[in-house]
């Protein structure tokens, strides 16, 4: 076990994946010498040479498209798109190319290698263009696999996970939480499943749920609530949203009777829906409260009031008390 | 910082037309060489190979559009007029070699051995296409001919074709000396509109990646004319720009085709580099069986671009050389085309993938939604039968 921060645990997960297999490959913006603006991929290129790590024009389609070709030749990309705000050149393909491959030529060929990282989520002072959470649109998307770490622990398992699954993955950094998460991670690499919710914590009265960055608020919420008003949170950190987990999420929501899903996304069309239609379709009979979504507005994200925005742990607590008094 | 530093002490600016680019022309359209041109060394077996390669891809599209007509199938589109540049260029590469096309290129897999039969399979989307049944006529693929499956979006293959080479440079780095394996990669005049095609050749050039872009061009994208598509010297002009090595030639010369991708070839192996190659053509059909060029363009330029036929103009060097005789010319264009129709036939009798299939590939394994969902609805159609093509089976 060692001390390190949501960053490091990125860095060492991909270190770990390029000494075990030399068909992993680490390419974007920057993160050759650099090893990228958030340092993610730093001493990789030292390490495994410029052909391994290195940097690209200044292009995400062609990144992703790179990537997806480097992919279906056998090797195992990794590549960053430097902030989650700046996939969208690459959306077709990655929508189009990377989700269909092996649909599309009858599984005879494939990019099961390909993972794409990007830091995502505000909270860092980015307004418009440096804080958004697109993760709803590729959930959208059948074919990829989209994933959002909580904390170092889950980023290296999870990211380890990503680069062996033989699927497209998409990975959602929290950049918020870059060096602000601090956390016990295991020296040898693990994986985490794809596709399982984590229990984060016990309790009867309301089933919180989230993702990535929210999973801080969620606690903070779920303490408060506590000691307010002896509310017993049951707190579900979703980590893949795509396949997600929701026996998981059903089995708690029979058990507590009310849920309460937390994004940073704007609302409209944002993945909390999802998740409540299909736990209003398994779980009616349960429901003891309309399911509660705690979500960022239907606006670009703001700069000027990011304070009051942001899904915080004050809302989420609003939220839960509602839904217990509803 | 790289750029040329040849400085001068007043503005002075350079137009998009001060660096012509030459067209490599070998074959006259009577099928003798320009003086001074140097012929390609092409083997009889060679030459009769490729050769037969376009014949059978013009009666394929011939059959092929007219079985459209008859309801027979969906759509298709044919390679009528870019035989030349199609047939020569795969011609010049090793069959190891990865073809990423756009979607007028059967001629490639024909040369490779794609069957009469598995064009059907796929353009009928049997049971039997490779591809099982699930895009729409001529989007072809197959693994075991180094052929990937063909996208409708357009470009998109072009990044892609430089990462696939990246990937081949990197193998052929651990065996030392060039790279055994290149990609190359098809696509039209206007799909080089598509910012996808920046993206590709840039990195392309950038990251050393031992790919050969063969621009089609054809003269349209639909009904859009190259004048209406880009303002400078054709697409060649661009490799410059990239700093790539780059060739325009005459596509309907298979000579001035094959020549100019034999040394291609050879530069994106032995250098890993890319490498332009514009091939100057002519769409002499429809875009595809859901349009009508009448619209667009005159029967006079049809016309006059039919008279440049490359096969025509393959043919007369074949005789010249002795090598082809205008009885084997007959019995070949009688044996393709009694094999097109007998195997369209056949495997018109073949049923359609299975309901279940529908589910399969999104993933390695269907996660459990998909098979949720899939239940749900085989079980609708099992209880509807008669509503559906599927239920037919159940
Ligand atoms: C991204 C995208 N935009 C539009 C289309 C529709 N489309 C299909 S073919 C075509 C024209 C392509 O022309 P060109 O690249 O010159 O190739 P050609 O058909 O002449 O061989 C268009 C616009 C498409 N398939 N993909």
């Amino acid at each position: 076990m060692a001390e390190m921060n949501l960053l490091q645990a990125v860095n060492t997960a991909l270190d770990a994946a390029m000494a075990a297999d030399e068909r992993v490959i680490c390419l974007g913006e920057d993160v050759g010498g650099f090893g990228g603006v958030f340092r993610a991929t730093s001493h990789l290129q030292e390490k495994y040479g410029r052909e391994r790590c290195f940097n690209t024009p200044l292009t995400e389609q062609g990144i992703a498209g790179f990537a997806i070709g480097l992919a279906a030749q056998g090797k195992v990309p990794v590549a960053e798109i430097q902030f989650a705000d700046y996939i969208f050149p690459a959306f077709d393909q990655i929508v189009n190319e990377a989700a269909k491959f092996r649909y599309r030529t009858g599984n005879q060929f494939d990019v099961a290698g390909l993972t794409i990282r990007a830091p995502y989520g505000g909270g860092i002072a980015g307004g418009l263009y440096h804080s958004q959470s697109p993760e709803a649109y590729f959930c959208h998307t059948p074919g990829l696999k989209v994933v959002v770490p909580s904390g170092p622990r889950q980023a290296k398992g999870l990211l380890t996970a990503a680069i062996r699954d033989p699927n497209p993955v998409l990975f959602f950094e929290p950049k918020r939480l870059y060096r602000a998460a601090v956390g016990e991670v295991p020296d040898e690499e693990y994986t985490l499943p794809l596709g399982e919710a984590e229990l984060v914590r016990e309790g009867e009265d309301i089933t919180l749920l989230g993702w990535g960055a929210q999973m801080e608020y969620l606690l903070k919420a779920a303490d408060l609530a506590a000691a307010e008003e002896g509310i017993a949170c049951e707190v579900i950190d979703l980590r893949t949203l795509l396949p997600w987990d929701r026996d998981r999420v059903a089995a708690s929501v029979r058990k507590t009777g009310r849920l309460l899903i937390a994004h940073e996304a704007p609302r409209t069309g944002g993945y909390a829906g999802e998740i409540s239609a299909s736990i209003q379709e398994t779980c009616f009979l349960h429901l003891e409260a309309p399911i509660a979504r705690v979500t960022g507005l239907d606006t670009p994200f703001p700069l000027a009031n990011e304070k009051e925005y942001m899904t915080d742990q004050w809302k989420i607590l609003d939220a839960i008390k509602a839904s217990l008094n509803y | 910082m790289k750029h040329s530093k040849r400085s001068v002490h007043r503005p002075q600016f350079i137009s998009g037309s001060e660096l012509p680019i030459p067209t490599l022309e070998i074959l006259r359209a009577d099928g003798s060489l320009y003086e001074g041109a140097e012929e390609p060394e092409l083997s009889r077996d060679l030459a009769v190979r490729i050769y037969r390669t376009m014949i059978f891809t013009r009666i394929l599209d011939e059959r092929m559009t007219s079985a459209q007509r008859q309801g027979r199938l969906s759509f298709y589109l044919t390679c009528a007029g870019e035989e030349a540049a199609v047939a020569g260029s795969v011609a010049a590469f090793d069959p190891g070699d990865m073809i990423m096309g756009q979607y007028r290129e059967q001629a490639a897999l024909r040369f490779r051995g794609f069957s009469a039969r598995q064009f059907m399979t796929q353009l009928l989307s049997t049971r039997n296409d490779l591809g099982k049944g699930r895009q729409m006529p001529v989007h072809y693929g197959t693994r075991e001919l180094n052929f990937m499956t063909i996208s409708s979006p357009l470009a998109t293959q072009i990044p892609q074709a430089a990462g696939y080479a990246y990937g081949q440079r990197l193998d052929a780095g651990k065996a030392g000396g060039g790279a055994s394996h290149c990609t190359l990669c098809y696509y039209g005049d206007g799909a080089a509109s598509e910012g996808d095609f920046h993206a590709g050749m840039n990195m392309a050039a950038v990251l050393k990646c031992p790919v050969v872009f063969f621009c089609r061009n054809n003269g349209y994208a639909i009904s859009t004319p190259t004048a209406e598509q880009y303002a400078g010297d054709g697409i060649a002009s661009r490799g410059v720009g990239y700093g790539m090595q780059t060739i325009r030639v005459d596509g309907n010369d298979l000579l001035a085709v094959y020549a100019a991708s034999v040394a291609a070839r050879r530069i994106a192996v032995e250098s890993f580099e890319p490498v332009l190659i514009e091939a100057m053509s002519y769409r002499l059909g429809a875009h595809s069986t859901s349009d009508d060029p009448s619209g667009y363009r005159s029967r006079e330029e049809e016309d006059r671009w039919r008279e440049m036929d490359p096969i025509a103009r393959m043919r007369l060097w074949l005789y010249a050389r002795d090598w082809w005789s205008e009885g084997e010319e007959k019995a070949a264009l009688e044996s393709y085309r009694g094999e097109v129709l007998s195997e369209l036939k056949a495997e018109e009798k073949e049923p359609k993938p299975p309901l279940a299939a529908l589910v399969e590939d999104v993933y390695d394994t269907p996660p459990w939604h998909l098979r949720e969902q899939i239940e749900a609805l085989s079980e609708h159609v099992r209880r509807h039968a008669e509503h559906y093509p599927a239920g037919k089976g159940v």
